[in-house]
């Protein structure tokens, strides 16, 4: 919230979805609170500036979808698709998530206070990534670019065909997918953990994590040619 | 007499040799070579004694679409019938996306992005641009989807149903990398499920999210290849979409495994009655919209399609060989690199020498986009001369009245697929008997 601000109600028991997001799309910026969410989908999808949006319950599919620029913190729960395709900005939620939250996401910070289920940051292209809690199954499954840090566990086939991401991980990590290597921690990835803890106000040792990223065996087809060898011999 | 084997003739033969030297599975461009079931094996009858025709060459017959109407503020509107197909950036040069851009723009229809995002030239150099939602979701970015006139959300296409996209590395180029966040010269393999939705409940969810973002101003459409076409139909109309594109399996595409063009789908033909079959049980046939696609190349395709049912139909391999492709002024340098005029399919090879399929600049640099949006749109006319003149024939004044009381088939196979009677009887198999 910005200090000092008046923070305009959007109540979903009497607005509509179209009319909340069209609020919050003509806004230039400011601050609003969705009262009543009720697990409604979609809620502050497509915001495109500087506004702060605090929404007062758990939210369906999409939440803050395609997100720039702007704030969204959620007091509760989502459903699949938290902030997919986040561009820029921020968005936080005090609970857990359910699948694909940051899916494909091009920058900016998603924070999840609780766990995360399964794909967490599936395809992520460049936005950071903090869980407070576990990462379900396949979390950062074809992840190419961005940081995924997870304080607590993560669950089978991390980092599954992953490219140029990377995830750290503090608690224990059930499986890695194909492609996937534990890595050497330098201190340029200390810095990373440490900025990333410090921009999304989570508490933990930077020194506790274990980096994970691509082994680069998956980048190009292996192609043989016998009959060049054999030529050449 | 050659005592060469049927079952592993030369060809056959060949691609054994091939896959044990080199141990990777063969990966081409175009579509599906093999001999399949197309529209040709349809006729249309034409007018006679119960049925007037109207005069070919000056009475109005309509070709125009709209797509969307009553749910996007800004439906598209096509004036003919015949759209270009989803082609990216990357698989294409810059130039072929600008010629295929005027070609369309003088046609007035749309073309499509592809996967890998939009650029800012082909935004430009398209009146109509489709963005094309795919599970890649390379260089997605809600600015430019704001900036689409419509959205089409790519569940698969007719060369690989189920496969994802592929581009290998010698086209992933610093501005390809770039604009998909993938290393310079790797082999993007894309995803081929979308990352957050599975199904057509999630898909609803999906599509409303789509149109929130967009503020409800564009129309959406959902491309399937040709599957289960009944099944993906009727769940795409359930999941609120404007339009279905059918891709049928003679769809091309800019690099797969030939075993996935050659043997999965099935054929334009037999895809579009059973999408048009869902359409009408559900009472919204010429509301959501038909998009056929997979093998068009002539007017009487396009006449055939839309007389089965489909709304418009959707070109890409036709489009790409009327900028230029497979040009025969070419030969010399399709010999050098092992093929001909008319056989060239390693799209994925970036060794074009038409410049089309290519990011190699110097080759790319040969094709004058504003020749060959002129050949496209020349084409286009000549396809929508030819629906007029079939449709007039047989007594409609619009495309869309066309019907499958026009055609008849030509064979017992073509009959059953395209569900119109065998010529010269009233049997349609599995139908009448």
């Amino acid at each position: 919230m910005n200090p000092g601000s008046e923070s305009t109600i959007l109540d979903m028991e009497i607005t509509t979805l179209r009319e909340l997001n069209a609020a919050l799309h003509e806004a230039d910026s400011g601050d609003f609170v969705v009262r009543n969410p009720r697990g409604a989908h979609a809620v502050a999808a497509g915001i495109n500036s500087p506004v702060a949006v605090t929404v007062e319950g758990s939210v369906g599919y999409y939440c803050a979808g395609m997100h720039q620029v702007g704030r969204v913190l959620v007091h509760g729960n989502a459903s699949t698709g938290l902030a997919e395709n986040i561009m820029s900005g921020e968005v936080r939620i005090t609970g857990s998530a359910t699948m694909s939250a940051g899916a494909t996401g091009h920058g900016g910070l998603l924070v999840i206070e609780g766990n995360s289920g399964a794909r967490c940051g599936i395809s992520m292209k460049g936005v950071d990534i903090v869980v407070g809690g576990n990462v379900g199954h396949m979390s950062a499954f074809m992840a190419q670019a961005g940081s995924l840090v997870v304080l607590g566990d993560a669950a089978d086939d991390l980092g599954d065909s992953i490219y140029e991401a990377q995830v750290f991980v503090r608690g224990d990590v059930a499986s890695l997918g194909a492609d996937c290597i534990e890595k050497e921690v330098r201190p340029e990835h200390i810095e990373i953990v440490t900025g990333l803890l410090a921009a999304s106000s989570m508490q933990a040792d930077p020194a506790d994590f274990r980096r994970y990223g691509s082994a680069r065996q998956l980048y190009n087809f292996h192609v043989d040619d016998i009959d060049a060898e054999v030529a050449a011999r | 007499m050659s005592n060469e084997s049927h079952t592993f003739d030369r060809s056959v033969i060949a691609e054994i040799h091939r896959a044990a030297n080199t141990g990777i599975y063969r990966i081409r461009g175009f579509g599906a070579k093999r001999k399949l079931p197309t529209l040709d094996e349809l006729v249309f009858l034409g007018a006679s004694m119960s049925r007037y025709p109207l005069e070919g060459y000056r009475e109005a017959c309509g070709t125009d679409v709209v797509i969307g109407e009553g749910r996007a503020e800004r439906p598209v509107r096509l004036d003919i019938p015949i759209t270009i197909a989803g082609m990216s950036f990357g698989s294409l040069s810059a130039q072929a996306k600008e010629a295929l851009g005027r070609g369309a723009n003088a046609a007035g229809t749309s073309t499509t992005t592809g996967d890998g995002g939009m650029t800012a030239e082909e935004r430009e150099h398209s009146s109509t641009l489709v963005y094309q939602y795919l599970p890649s979701r390379y260089g997605m970015n809600p600015d430019d989807l704001r900036k689409a006139d419509a959205i089409e959300v790519v569940v698969g296409q007719g060369a690989k149903p189920g496969g994802g996209g592929m581009l290998l590395g010698q086209k992933i180029t610093e501005r390809v990398g770039k604009m998909r966040t993938l290393p310079e010269g790797i082999d993007q393999r894309s995803a081929c499920r979308h990352p957050d939705w599975t199904g057509p409940d999630d898909l609803e969810i999906k599509i409303i999210e789509l149109r929130e973002i967009t503020g409800w101003q564009v129309p959406v459409y959902v491309k399937v290849g040709a599957a289960r076409p009944y099944y993906d139909t009727a769940l795409a109309v359930k999941a609120g979409a404007d339009a279905i594109v059918v891709d049928g399996m003679q769809g091309g595409t800019a690099a797969t495994q030939d075993v996935f063009i050659e043997h999965v789908g099935i054929p334009t033909i037999a895809a579009i009655p059973e999408a048009v079959r869902a359409l009408k049980e559900l009472g919204v046939h010429r509301e959501v919209k038909l998009i056929a696609a997979g093998g068009i190349r002539t007017g009487a395709d396009v006449g055939k399609a839309i007389a089965l049912g489909a709304d418009a139909v959707s070109i890409g391999t036709a489009a790409l060989i009327a900028i230029g492709d497979q040009n025969p002024a070419l030969e010399a340098e399709y010999q050098a690199l092992g093929t001909s005029a008319g056989s060239w399919e390693d799209y994925q090879a970036g060794t074009d020498p038409a410049g089309i399929t290519t990011q190699d600049p110097a080759l790319a640099g040969r094709l004058d986009p504003v020749i060959a949006g002129r050949r496209l749109a020349n084409y286009l006319q000549v396809l929508t001369l030819e629906v007029q003149t079939l449709a007039r024939a047989n007594g409609k004044s619009h495309v869309h009245n066309l019907e499958p009381e026009d055609l008849a088939a030509l064979t017992v196979e073509a009959a059953a697929m395209a569900k119109v009677p065998l010529a010269g009887t009233n049997w349609i198999p599995g139908v009448t008997g």
